[in-house]
């Protein structure tokens, strides 16, 4: 039976794993490679790695501990942060990365979906989307969800699938860092139009969480980072948790 | 030596470090000496049936993945390599295959119904015989897929599927020397590794 799937996210600046709370006070937690191999030991079912520099030396540093961490975890690796052109899915993909997401740099370019499928296949492009309630609809920001644009989050994850997407990331703003659940309405209206796999992002804060999002919504896997990173979930534990209450899991 | 045969379909980073973290020793090559002068060959792939089938035919590593077969060394298809061993595929048409495995390549959407494709994620192993290229695995062991067509009417060489809802998904293949996995070893954590392990010891 396929598992659902529990996925740490790291957020990476000038070579070091941080975490926002609603993006805003990083602050430093660990050593990438270090905290991917714990992870992977621990039962993760894939990494995420967001590259969240923006200087020309940054970069080099991630694609660095991006290769470091593929030549010794062997699970799938996505990668997002600073693509906006077929040539950056190159860069992370001969680096090891699995999947690559694409945010912004998809808003501002949409035929970037489509070439990066034609490209590299479906099951490589994952559409990550920033989305926050605004005036009762459910807005995709731009820019580490800093700017509002004008899409609506439904259509533009059917138009993300229409468009080659394999996966898509669904972060609401709404609940991120804030700990007290995932966006379960916002989750559900996006699994609803889309027939591809959707990743639940932002606001795990408990083991139930994870629960409730598994037994509420047809979301395939659940992304969490500060709540790993500092320990407050032990990725075993939550998998027999979730395994107890019937839900599909890799143990 | 285990040789990669490299015709410009996917990305073998994760493949090569995986062999090289259990210590054996991985060539990536699209040079037919090299190939047919390894222990063991294995054939990757990612992307569509068709273009692949294309790129082994123009390059003239068909012939030569069908040698590798015919000398009887080891030889593990991956994913889309897997699917490449068998006599057809219908992705985008129909296109012939390197017919080492008897079956044909179809959408899964053709037996899944009401799940989401590509059948994306973890799913457990269900053996259909015994394989040595499975001595380390058990029964309910997790391996990653990510595929949008499966390989059917290959009861004869099926070895382990999977099941996506209620429907049976061909997970594993093999004949003789020759082997196939629709999922990925190299991105199925110790599972994986230890089918690559039995892979190398075949």
């Amino acid at each position: 039976m396929l598992a659902k799937r529990i996925i740490p996210c790291l957020d990476v600046r000038n070579g070091r794993v941080v975490k926002g709370t609603n993006f805003l006070n990083v602050s430093d937690v660990d050593d990438p490679v270090h905290l991917a191999k714990i992870y992977s030991d621990s039962g993760a079912d894939e990494l995420v790695f967001y590259d969240i520099t923006a200087s020309f030396e940054g970069r080099a540093l991630f694609t660095d501990i991006l290769r470091r961490t593929a030549s010794q975890i062997f699970i799938p690796l996505t990668v997002g942060g600073g693509i906006n052109t077929v040539d950056d899915f190159d860069r992370v993909l001969k680096c090891g990365a699995d999947k690559v997401s694409v945010n912004s740099g998809a808003i501002r370019n949409p035929s970037l979906i489509h070439e990066a499928a034609k490209k590299y296949g479906d099951q490589c492009v994952v559409l990550s989307m920033d989305v926050k309630r605004v005036d009762g609809k459910f807005k995709v920001f731009s820019k580490g969800a800093r700017e509002e644009t004008d899409l609506e989050a439904v259509s533009w994850a059917k138009f993300g699938e229409a468009n080659g997407a394999g996966e898509i990331v669904l972060n609401s703003i709404d609940t991120d860092g804030v700990k007290k659940g995932f966006d379960l309405e916002m989750l559900d209206a996006v699994c609803n139009a889309v027939r591809i796999p959707v990743i639940a992002s932002g606001g795990a804060g408990c083991v139930q969480d994870f629960i409730d999002l598994f037994k509420s919504v047809n979301a395939d896997a659940g992304l969490g980072a500060s709540v790993f990173h500092f320990g407050e979930i032990a990725i075993p534990d939550l998998k027999k948790a979730l395994r107890d209450a019937g839900i599909p899991v890799r143990v | 030596m285990i040789a990669i045969v490299d015709y410009g379909v996917g990305n073998l980073f994760s493949l090569k470090s995986s062999l090289q973290s259990l210590g054996l020793e991985s060539l990536v090559t699209s040079d037919k000496k090299a190939i047919l002068s390894a222990d063991r060959v294995i054939l990757p792939g990612v992307g569509a049936f068709g273009d692949a089938a294309d790129k082994l035919n123009e390059t003239g590593l068909a012939d030569t993945v069908r040698e590798v077969a015919a000398n009887g060394t080891p030889l593990l298809g991956i994913c889309l390599g897997m699917q490449l061993l068998f006599e057809r595929g219908y992705e985008y048409g129909e296109h012939r295959g390197l017919g080492l495995l008897k079956g044909e390549v179809r959408p899964l959407a053709e037996d899944v119904t009401g799940l989401k494709i590509p059948h994306m994620g973890w799913n457990s192993l269900i053996f259909t015989k015994p394989s040595p290229l499975f001595k380390y695995t058990c029964e309910g062991d997790y391996v990653y897929f990510v595929h949008s067509f499966q390989a059917k009417k290959c009861e004869d060489s099926l070895l382990a599927y999977c099941e996506y809802g209620t429907t049976p998904v061909t997970a594993a293949c093999g004949s003789g020397n020759v082997y196939g996995t629709q999922f990925h070893p190299e991105k199925s954590g110790p599972v994986g590794m230890k089918i690559l392990r039995a892979f190398a010891e075949l």
